[in-house]
């Protein structure tokens, strides 16, 4: 048969084509996968707010973690402008403000671990002592090892960095690690008005 | 066309396959570390069909109990765990692994992808998925029940609280279903992510989002729909772990939680899932009736907005499984006419299928065979899941026989149906070699005619008030000869599925070569040989128009003359 010559191509070999990163497509599909898990963390929360038996009650124990929410909102600006420097191949900045991010993760998971102390030896309040209790280990307790994660994967890149394995080749990756620190973020946004402010 | 003459030798590496060398525990090695989307996609498939002959033997077990009144053929305690056990397999194990297999076979190939966008998530997905299904069936052994004698989970594939909680179900059969659960959802999500970004960012040039096949469209909403439902699953089931572990009180009525809390979650995975199920089903569909209709999709922008319209309204339907409950009648307002929406793009796609046939030169092939009755008995299941989306209707109805014959109609009916008619059309590609025709015209008809048996005659005992999940039932209440049909029906079903298994087997060892294109189909998978080798394309292929194979054939007329 004369046509078999033919290629599987005809005019558009010669066009443009590009297409999304996939690292990029792939952790914002897993964004939107997390954030309904969270909805319905969040969801359960709501429903039961004021419908535990017995005390204690969130406004008499909880109290506002101002300092922790700064430091962790702050941490998705470190983290841009480390990228923004890795960009440059400015690798001291990127280490500089990749540790702030880290410390600052930190910060606010050490805030939270004092928090539940507190809460636990002090006013006696722990994930089987009311349906308060429930709801909120649950849900402060799934955003915090959503941070636990997010500081492995950091911590990950700060010693690949110090070892001088990342170059601004990277930077594609490294916007992907981000992207995933900006929603945790996010997430404590919404967890912080849920629990802090609306349920107390 | 003959298959010889097929215009492909630019993209087609023609090279026999190299001899197979090792021995054939080099061979288990290879299939266990693997990270190609073909391997993974068949031990999907090959643990979906264990899986659906494990799940179908249940339900015969399940059949024999119900077929004459006063039965004790098993306990009122098996029977329980059958079919929980049966329910849990049939969507979890079975359902899902099914589809996404197909997903993982296809969609690179459609695409022109050489693989998945990450193939060893691809792998971690899968061994996940097989560690839910193998620690479910492992609660078979280890579940210790109560009294140190039950074993697996008996709470109903729904597990609606508080009967999950500790105080109701002890022992740790209830964990398994949870943890196998939450093992084998993660291992989903991540396929879906993997399908997504696949899709998204791996076409071939030329591959516009408007050139993909239907089927691929198909996998990338039923992607993002399990992104958002199997999530609130796994969001639930920790839930429930956490009150049977850490004596939490979500669902503990004792402590102020509420059942219903769970119901809403729980169908919030549970509605979308079906549409999970059967969209994969309309995408096989998709292909299947085009190439054996031997025209174009009719309203493939039509059909490509159906899908999505389908995965949209399906989020928001899932409280007409509560309409008993005691819902608000605002609330039942809304869920009657949510229900009723989704039932537009439906019609919208059953139309085009139609018009796809409509004065095409039909073969009627056994894929054919299949997507055809998919077509009628998809149209019924729907019918009646309208009649069951009116609210006093279901006031009626619910949680009589009368929805399981409804539901079995959409999972049997539809999915069954096309993803046997899918196997009968992809089997040659992924072995290289035909299934035979005369076992598959022998198991379409037994099929057909065991299900109408069955599921047909199932709505009757429901309208006479026979309910769901019951162990035995009296003589005397008009029943008696509808069971027994209903059973044997199952039976004829049950043979079917077998003859449908020996005939992969068999013809995997004596069916006839099936070259690249058997079945002188247009998309990209036809392109490769048969099986195709481990890269896919020798060399990237790059697509004009949405039947890439139909311009090569047929250069003096090519569809991209009229997208």
């Amino acid at each position: 048969m004369s046509t078999s010559t033919i290629p599987l191509a005809h005019g558009a070999a010669n066009e443009e084509w590009s297409q999304p990163y996939h690292g990029t497509v792939a952790m914002l599909a897993l964004i939107v996968a997390e954030t309904a898990i969270f909805t319905i963390f969040v969801v359960a929360y709501i429903y039961y707010i004021g419908k535990s038996i017995s005390g204690p009650q969130p406004r008499q124990v909880l109290e506002l973690p101002i300092f922790n929410t700064v430091c962790l909102l702050s941490s998705s600006f470190t983290i841009w402008i480390a990228e923004r420097a890795l960009k440059k191949s400015a690798m001291g900045a990127f280490n500089l403000w990749w540790v702030i991010t880290v410390v600052l993760g930190a910060i606010f998971l050490g805030g939270t671990a004092l928090e539940w102390k507190k809460l636990i030896y002090h006013d006696g309040l722990t994930i089987s002592t009311n349906l308060f209790g429930t709801t909120y280990y649950s849900l402060v307790g799934l955003h915090a090892s959503h941070v636990i994660i997010g500081l492995t994967m950091l911590l990950t890149v700060l010693i690949f960095s110090l070892a001088g394995k990342i170059n601004h080749g990277h930077s594609r990756q490294l916007e992907v690690l981000s992207l995933y620190w900006h929603f945790v973020d996010a997430v404590w946004v919404v967890v912080f008005s849920v629990v802090y402010i609306i349920g107390r | 066309m003959a298959d010889s003459t097929l215009p492909i030798g630019s993209v087609i590496d023609l090279t026999p396959p190299g001899q197979v060398y090792g021995t054939w525990l080099d061979q288990v090695h290879d299939w266990v570390v693997t990270v190609d989307h073909k391997k993974i996609g068949i031990m999907y498939m090959v643990y979906a069909l264990i899986f659906l002959l494990v799940g179908g033997f249940e339900a015969l077990l399940l059949r024999v109990q119900l077929a004459v009144p006063h039965n004790n053929f098993i306990s009122p305690e098996v029977f329980n765990r059958l079919f929980t056990m049966h329910g849990t397999t049939m969507v979890f194990l079975m359902g899902m692994p099914l589809i996404i297999g197909f997903a993982n076979y296809l969609v690179p190939l459609m695409i022109g992808a050489r693989d998945m966008a990450f193939p060893r998530m691809n792998a971690f997905s899968f061994w996940m998925t097989a560690l839910g299904g193998l620690m479910l069936y492992y609660s078979f052994i280890g579940g210790v029940g109560l009294q140190g004698a039950g074993s697996a989970p008996d709470v109903t594939w729904w597990a609606y609280a508080p009967l999950t909680e500790r105080a109701f179900s002890r022992g740790h059969s209830t964990d398994y279903w949870a943890l196998s659960l939450i093992v084998s959802g993660f291992g989903t999500i991540g396929a879906a992510v993997n399908i997504i970004a696949t899709t998204l960012c791996m076409r071939c040039k030329g591959m516009t989002l408007f050139r993909m096949p239907l089927l691929v469209w198909l996998y990338l909403t039923v992607s993002g729909m399990i992104l958002v439902t199997i999530s609130p699953l796994t969001a639930a089931q920790i839930m429930l772990v956490i009150d049977r572990y850490l004596g939490g009180h979500f669902f503990d009525s004792q402590a102020g939680g509420a059942p219903i809390v769970w119901m809403h979650f729980f169908w919030v995975f549970g509605h979308p899932e079906v549409y999970v199920l059967v969209l994969p089903a309309f995408a096989i569909a998709n292909e299947v009736i085009p190439v054996f209709s031997r025209k174009a999709i009719f309203g493939y922008p039509a059909m490509v907005a159906a899908s999505c319209g389908i995965g949209l309204i399906s989020l928001s339907v899932w409280a007409h499984h509560m309409f008993t409950v005691g819902m608000t009648s605002a609330q039942n307002a809304f869920f009657v006419l949510s229900t009723g929406l989704v039932g537009v793009p439906t019609g919208i796609k059953i139309f085009n299928w139609i018009a796809t046939m409509w004065g095409g030169k039909i073969r009627f092939a056994t894929p054919m065979l299949f997507c055809t009755a998919f077509l009628a008995q998809f149209l019924f299941a729907g019918l009646t899941g309208i009649m069951l989306s009116t609210a006093p209707w279901n006031w009626q109805l619910h949680n009589s026989y009368f929805v399981i014959a409804h539901f079995h109609y959409v999972l049997v009916g539809a999915i069954v149906f096309c993803f046997l008619g899918g196997f009968y059309y992809w089997y040659p590609k992924m072995t290289g070699k035909m299934l035979d025709e005369r076992l598959g015209k022998w198991s379409f008809w037994l099929f057909v005619i065991g299900f109408h048996m069955t599921f047909d005659f199932m709505h009757i005992p429901g309208l006479l008030g026979m309910p769901r999940s019951i162990y035995t039932y009296e003589p005397g209440r008009g029943w008696d000869t509808w069971n027994m049909i209903v059973s044997i029906g199952a039976m004829i079903q049950g043979i079917a599925t077998l003859v449908f298994a020996y005939n992969l087997v068999r013809s995997y060892f004596k069916g006839p070569d099936a070259g690249p294109d058997p079945w002188d189909a247009w998309t990209l998978e036809w392109a490769t040989s048969s099986p195709p080798p481990a890269y896919n394309f020798a060399s990237e292929p790059v697509v004009n128009s949405r039947r890439p194979l139909w311009d090569l054939k047929h250069p003096e007329d090519p569809d991209s003359r009229y997208e």
